[in-house]
C-alpha cells in the first residue's frame, strides 16, 4: 500500500535520526538535508539507500542531486512509490 | 585407455601463518594535497577518515615494498623463504607486465622454483590470492604460498582530481598460508559486477600511448601528455560499497557460521572511513569487535590495505593472534572476496 505524505515524513525523520543523529522532530519538508539537518553528500547516499528499502521506490544516482529538501524527497517518493 | 591418475596430497585445512607490511617512509599530509585541489583538511578528513598517507620514493619501487613485507611474513610464519612453493602478487601499478613480478620476488626472496604470477583484482586482491592459496594448499599444488598485495597508487594518482587526489597510498602487505589441521580461513564470498566495470577504472589504456594515437591524449597543464591515472564515480562506488558490500560481508559470516559475537576483529578494505563506519553499522558488530582503522594514515592502498591493517592491528596489540576476523575487499571490476579469517 502506497504510503501518504505525512508517513513519508515520519519515515526520512527516523531514517534521518537514525544515520545523523538529527532529532526526528526538526526534520520538516522545508529543511535543506545538507544545510539543515548536518547530511553531508555521503550521508545523503545512506539516506537514500534506507529510503529506498523502506518505501519500495529506486532513485538512482542522477536523481539524488535534485533532492536538496525533505519536501523534495517526499514528492519524488509520492510520485515514484508503486 | 583411461589411466587412474594419483591426486596430490593436500592439507586437511589452510590457515594464515604469518603476515609482514611495508609502508613508505615519505608521510604526505593532506595540507600537501591542497597544493593541488580546491579543497580543505577539514573536508578530506570529514568524508573519508583520511588524514595522512605514505607515498613511495623512487627507491621505494613495488618490487622493493613487496620483498620487504614478504620478508617479515616469512619470518612471521617461522618458515624459511625456500620453503614457500608458489608467489602470488596482486598489484595494479607494477608498470612492467611481463614478466610477472612475482618471478622477480621468488628468486630474490630465495623462494627459487616456486610458482609464481600476478593477478589482477583491484582493492579485492588481497581476498583473491588468500582465495587461490587456500585451494593450493588444500589440494596439495603447494605446502606454502605467498599472497602479497603491493602498490604504488601514487603513481597513477592525478593529483588535480578532487575525487581522488587525497585518496591513495603506497604500501606493501603480505601473508603466508600454509597447512592446518583447523579450518583457519572459511568459505570465501567472491564475485565480479562487471556492468560496473566503468564505475573506477584507468583514464587511457596503455595502447593509447602507440604512436599515432598519442594527439588524442588529454594533456596536463604544462601541455605534456598526461600518465594514466585511476579514476572514479565516486557516489556510486560508496553506494555499492554500503550497500551491497555489507550483504556480502554479512554472507561470509553466515558462510562460515560465524555469529556477529564470535566475532573479534573486522578488517574491510581500507577505501575510506565513511564505508568502515556504515558497514559497522549494518552489520551490527557488538562493541566488544576491534575495527581495523588504518585508513586514516595509510590512504587506501588497494590490495595492500587488508594486509597492512592486520599487521598493525597485531603489533600495536589491538588484535591477537588466534582471533577471528572477518576480511572484505572491494574496488575495480567491480569485484570483491569476503571471508572469515584466524589471525596469524
Ligand atoms: C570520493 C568521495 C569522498 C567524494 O565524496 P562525494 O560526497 O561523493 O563528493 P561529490 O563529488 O558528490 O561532491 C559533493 C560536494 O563536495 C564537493 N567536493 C567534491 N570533492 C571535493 C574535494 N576534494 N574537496 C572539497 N569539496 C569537494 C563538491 O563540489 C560537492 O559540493 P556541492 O554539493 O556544493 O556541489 C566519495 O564519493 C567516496 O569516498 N566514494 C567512495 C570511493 C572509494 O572508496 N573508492 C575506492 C574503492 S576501492
Amino acid at each position: 500500500m502506497a504510503a501518504t505524505q505525512e508517513e513519508i515524513v515520519s519515515g526520512l525523520a527516523e531514517i534521518v535520526n537514525e544515520i545523523a543523529g538529527i532529532p526526528t522532530e526538526d526534520v520538516q519538508l522545508e529543511k535543506s538535508f545538507t544545510d539543515d539537518l548536518d547530511v553531508d553528500s555521503l550521508s545523503m547516499v545512506e539516506v537514500v539507500v534506507a529510503a529506498e528499502e523502506r518505501f519500495g521506490v529506486k532513485i538512482p544516482d542522477d536523481d539524488v542531486k535534485n533532492l536538496k529538501t525533505v519536501g523534495d524527497a517526499t514528492d519524488y517518493i509520492l510520485k515514484h512509490q508503486s | 585407455m583411461t589411466a587412474k591418475i594419483k591426486p596430490a596430497q593436500g592439507s586437511p585445512y589452510a590457515r594464515i601463518l604469518g603476515v609482514g607490511g611495508y609502508r613508505p617512509t615519505r608521510v604526505v599530509p593532506n595540507e600537501e594535497i591542497l597544493k593541488h585541489i580546491d579543497s580543505s583538511d577539514e573536508w578530506i578528513r570529514s568524508r573519508s577518515g583520511i588524514a595522512t598517507r605514505h607515498w613511495a620514493n623512487d627507491e621505494e619501487t613495488v618490487a622493493e615494498m613487496t620483498l620487504e613485507a614478504a620478508g617479515k611474513a616469512v619470518a612471521d610464519a617461522g618458515i624459511t623463504a625456500d620453503q614457500v612453493g608458489a608467489v602470488i602478487i596482486s598489484t595494479v601499478s607494477h608498470f612492467k607486465q611481463t614478466p610477472a613480478i612475482a618471478t622477480e620476488i621468488a628468486d630474490r626472496m630465495g623462494a627459487r622454483k616456486a610458482a609464481a604470477f600476478d593477478i589482477n583484482a583491484g582493492c579485492a586482491g588481497f581476498g583473491y590470492g588468500l582465495t587461490l592459496a587456500k585451494g593450493l594448499v588444500v589440494e596439495g599444488s603447494a605446502d606454502y604460498v605467498l599472497v602479497v598485495g603491493a602498490e604504488r597508487l601514487s603513481d597513477l594518482t592525478d593529483l588535480t582530481d578532487r575525487s581522488t587526489a587525497f585518496l591513495f597510498g603506497d604500501g606493501a602487505g603480505a601473508v603466508i598460508v600454509g597447512p592446518s589441521d583447523e579450518p583457519g580461513i572459511g568459505p570465501s564470498i567472491w564475485g565480479s559486477e562487471g556492468d560496473k566495470r566503468d564505475v573506477i577504472s584507468q583514464t587511457i589504456p596503455w595502447d593509447g600511448f602507440r604512436v599515432g594515437d598519442v594527439a588524442q591524449l588529454p594533456l596536463g597543464e604544462d601541455g605534456s601528455v598526461k600518465f594514466p591515472a585511476l579514476r572514479q564515480e565516486g557516489q556510486t562506488v560508496f553506494r555499492w560499497a554500503v550497500f551491497e558490500m555489507a550483504k556480502v560481508a554479512q554472507q561470509a559470516l553466515d558462510a562460515a557460521g560465524i555469529t556477529p559475537e564470535d566475532l573479534d576483529v573486522f578488517i574491510p578494505h581500507q577505501a575510506n572511513m565513511r564505508i568502515i563506519d556504515s558497514m559497522v553499522k549494518t552489520l551490527k558488530l557488538p562493541e566488544h569487535v576491534t575495527v581495523a582503522r588504518d585508513v586514516e594514515t595509510t590512504g587506501n592502498t588497494s590490495a595492500a590495505s587488508i594486509p597492512l591493517a592486520m599487521e598493525r592491528l597485531l603489533a600495536t596489540g589491538k588484535a591477537r593472534s588466534g582471533d577471528t576476523a572477518l576480511v572484505i575487499g572491494f574496488g575495480a571490476g567491480l569485484v570483491y572476496a569476503a571471508t572469515v579469517v584466524t589471525l596469524p
